[in-house]
């Protein structure tokens, strides 16, 4: 055999290969996550715009003057665009993934670095697209993040459907691509690359969430790209897959014979994978920080495996649950209702199993656990508001309402980024080599907690009294006039919450460079990443290669010197 | 810091849980045949998910300040879980959740399945188009006429907008509002179309709901009880004046109803 040179022994030299067009995938991690984090601000900004337009409809906002229908609707458009794919698809798996899946596994690096860089600077590609979309003639698209056909085909049918739809639907199909190489990455360096000893049944629940959020990737981004793709074409060279014969404003459109629905059918088989691929590594870290937090092994980490293996597995068959009011068969609607409830079961044993983990704990509170319980709180919330939207025959009522804004929102929004906390409290030391103030992170904490609940619970009543989302206002219809009171009140609560976010970025900004400095395994942690100094070395581990003997949350273990055995320590303690 | 945590838990839990039992905000009155079912399994749905709710979150809460760790709490059990509680757990939601859900079905099926057409319905077709609701009555020939694409002008508003053929035999005695008039304790055959894009006709007090898509043309029935005023709002973003596109139901005595339907036939000779 030819002995191969190890590519990761030297770490690269010059600023642009270390820092812009780095292969080491804890750079790309950190790249990733700045990207997240400009474009959840970017986000967060557009929602804020959108509250106050809610709030006060008339009111004039500084720099922007009087927001009108057509802003609102492309605020919507964005705002739902870029946070579910550059910042709830992005920060978990592509941040936070890439820096510690190859670490926790012990290896010196992703499979394909070079891909990974791809992937990366892809993903960068599809925001810059994205972005433009703002500033193009006709501005941003108004059809929604979900992007309906006909209105989403037809450049006609609305101001935003022009150029900026195109621009919409473009960065849609890069960000695809992008993240179809990062699946495949992830999917064959957890397969090929762990360590002696690394068994898929010792690996951290934060590996599995990562790698079956990789496999759901895997197969819903294809379908998206090629959904993608045929709107392209409906849209700029006549075809007709989503667009029958439409008339609008009174002219006869040159389309024949499409279907509205298929859209709706191919977006909703990647959306709901989608809503799983979001929320999978927030239940990762959730479970890696209540265990370490409660010092105590995670309860269940089989029935954790096998729930996640099965929320990714029935993930693909609940999609026509979006669809109960579409005009989809009637029938159909069993299947997807009884599947949709089916998947509540795997949902609800890692809620049982965290609560479990932190019976009889020794609970410390420190921040990436007090968002790890909101987590929890947050999941609970958001998941039982799913029973209802599951049965069609409740959709009836509830459905295109702000009960469902509600419910996606706590679950694969803030739920999700409560995960995204949690994992920056708890990485941080590792990622930065220094820690962030505890003191602000509590603060950030109760602010945030208080202040989501008070934006997206009012969301549940304001939908049961038939209040219609997607409205830029409750002017025009007698009833909604009289839920008003409810949208003051969120508005209030979204500028409270969104305040309270630049306490979380102070923090990170000012700790990043005068925090104390952190040791390397500040939590008292098992897992691999705090094996290795902190910030670890260009190849992980210092040219050594990590041999795993114990599973990867032994807490509290009866007769080991510490509360805890890392998963490299030698076998003289007997674990299971 | 366990108290506190504990205590916003459940100030959260119990505010949250305050406002839907004081039915501060609730389902508008209804005012159709399947008010009684669909609500019915509403609240079932509701008392059963309530009571996990205030369970999970108070136990959380709960678990959080108990298990704190202080210099005096005891190790922390050494335990890899429970494979009986598992299983029971696992088994207790699947019947909970499914359940649930077959008991609901009943209803779906019986407001959404396609029914034998009755010649004592009243058909009415509701045409959504770019933002306003088109409401047509086949007339005495019961018959809808012809539409065509090329004739749809919706500046011009009713039997223009919807395109209505001016030579069609059947075409002649269609009624073409932008109101829906409906006789109270009738069965309604609505037949729903669009014409642009998808708009979905949602009258909350008569617990209906259904996109209009372009390219279908989708029958379904209900049946009002109650004489009154409904607002109907469209419930798919259909464009710049989605929050605009709004109309009223009026449900009349059956007396009112033919007075009305006449007139408006007599308008059209």
């Amino acid at each position: 055999m030819v002995a191969m040179e190890n590519p990761h022994a030297h770490a690269p030299q010059g600023f642009i290969r270390k820092y812009i067009f780095s292969l080491d995938h804890k750079v790309i991690g950190i790249q990733y996550f700045f990207l997240a984090l400009t474009a959840v601000f970017v986000g967060m900004f557009l929602s804020l715009l959108m509250r106050i337009h809610l709030a006060w409809p008339s009111a004039s906002v500084p720099l922007f003057g009087e927001i009108k229908p057509e802003t609102y609707l492309a605020l919507l458009t964005m705002h739902g665009t870029i946070m579910v794919f550059f910042v709830l698809t992005t920060a978990p798996q592509g941040g936070f993934g890439n820096y510690f899946l190859p670490i926790q596994i012990g290896a010196p690096d992703m499979a394909f670095p070079v891909l990974n860089m791809l992937s990366f600077w892809t993903t960068f590609v599809g925001f810059v697209v994205i972005l433009a979309a703002f500033f193009v003639t006709g501005g941003a698209p108004l059809h929604g993040w979900t992007g309906y056909a006909p209105l989403s085909a037809l450049p006609s049918a609305g101001p935003g459907e022009q150029l900026g739809a195109d621009l919409w639907i473009t960065s849609i199909a890069i960000f695809c691509v992008a993240s179809l190489m990062g699946a495949l990455n992830f999917i064959t360096t957890t397969l090929d690359l762990r360590a002696k000893g690394m068994t898929m049944m010792r690996m951290p629940l934060t590996v599995w969430s990562w790698f079956i959020t990789a496999i759901l990737g895997l197969l819903a981004f294809g379908v998206l790209l090629s959904a993608g793709i045929l709107l392209l074409m409906d849209r700029n060279l006549g075809t007709s897959f989503y667009v029958p014969l439409v008339v609008v404003n009174g002219q006869v459109m040159g389309h024949k014979g499409g279907s509205p629905l298929l859209w709706q059918h191919l977006f909703w088989f990647f959306g709901h994978p989608e809503v799983y691929i979001a929320i999978l590594p927030g239940m990762g870290v959730a479970s890696q920080v209540l265990s370490t937090f409660s010092r105590k092994p995670i309860f269940g980490y089989r029935a954790m495996v096998y729930a996640m293996l099965s929320i990714g597995f029935f993930g693909f068959m609940v999609w026509g649950h979006h669809m109960f009011m579409s005009g989809m068969s009637p029938y159909s609607a069993f299947a997807f209702s009884i599947l949709t409830m089916c998947i509540g079961v795997p949902s609800a044993i890692k809620t049982f199993n965290w609560l479990g983990t932190m019976w009889k704990g020794r609970i410390r509170f420190q921040t990436p656990m007090l968002y790890a319980i909101g987590f929890v709180s947050l999941f609970v919330s958001g998941g039982l508001s799913g029973p209802f939207l599951a049965q069609p025959v409740l959709d009836i009522q509830l459905h295109d309402t702000y009960f469902v804004v509600g419910h996606f929102h706590l679950i694969m929004g803030v739920a999700a980024i409560f995960g995204m906390f949690a994992a920056t409290y708890y990485w941080f030391p590792k990622m930065f080599g220094r820690m962030m103030n505890e003191t602000w992170g509590k603060v950030h904490f109760f602010l945030t907690l208080a202040g989501t609940y008070a934006i997206f619970m009012p969301m549940h009543y304001l939908g049961l009294a038939g209040g219609t989302r997607r409205y830029s206002q409750y002017t025009e219809v007698a009833y909604l006039a009289k839920l008003q009171p409810l949208h003051v009140f969120m508005t209030y609560a979204a500028i409270i919450t969104i305040a309270a976010q630049l306490i979380f970025v102070i923090n990170l900004f000012w700790s990043m460079f005068k925090g104390p400095k952190a040791s390397d395994n500040p939590w008292e942690a098992t897992t691999l990443e705090w094996t290795t100094s902190t910030p670890p070395p260009h190849d992980n581990f210092g040219g050594v290669t990590p041999v795993v003997n114990h599973g990867p949350y032994e807490y509290g273990v009866p007769g080991a010197a510490k509360d805890y055995v890392m998963q490299t320590d030698p076998v003289s303690v007997a674990t299971h | 810091m366990g108290l506190a945590l504990m205590v916003l838990i459940w100030l959260i839990t119990l505010i949250s849980t305050y406002f839907f039992v004081a039915k501060t905000w609730w389902l508008p009155v209804g005012a159709a045949a399947s008010t009684g079912f669909i609500d019915g399994q509403f609240t079932l749905t509701f008392i059963l998910m309530g009571i996990v709710f205030l369970a999970a979150q108070l136990g959380l809460g709960y678990i959080v300040w108990k298990y704190k760790e202080t210099p005096s709490s005891p190790p922390a059990s050494y335990s890899h879980g429970n494979n009986t509680l598992e299983i029971t757990w696992t088994v207790l939601t699947t019947i909970l959740f499914v359940g649930l859900n077959l008991m609901g079905s009943n209803v779906w099926a019986s407001q959404r399945f396609p029914r034998e057409a009755d010649p004592s319905d009243v058909k009415v077709e509701v045409t959504g188009m770019q933002f306003a609701w088109y409401f047509r009555y086949p007339g005495p020939d019961g018959i809808y006429g012809k539409t065509s694409p090329n004739l749809m002008d919706p500046s011009a508003g009713g039997e223009a907008a919807v395109g209505l053929s001016h030579t069609d035999p059947a075409a002649k005695d269609d009624v073409v509002t932008g109101t829906m008039y409906l006789p109270v304790d009738r069965e309604v055959d609505v037949s729903l179309r669009a014409v642009d894009v998808i708009h979905s006709f949602f009258v909350p007090q008569l617990r209906f709901k259904q996109d209009a898509v372009p390219g279908l043309n989708i029958h379904l029935h209900f049946r009002p009880t109650a004489v009154g005023e409904y607002e109907i709002a469209c419930a798919e973003l259909c464009g710049l004046g989605h929050y605009k596109m709004h109309g009223m139901v009026h449900v009349v005595s059956q007396e009112d109803f033919d007075k009305w339907l006449a007139a408006r036939e007599a308008e059209k000779q």
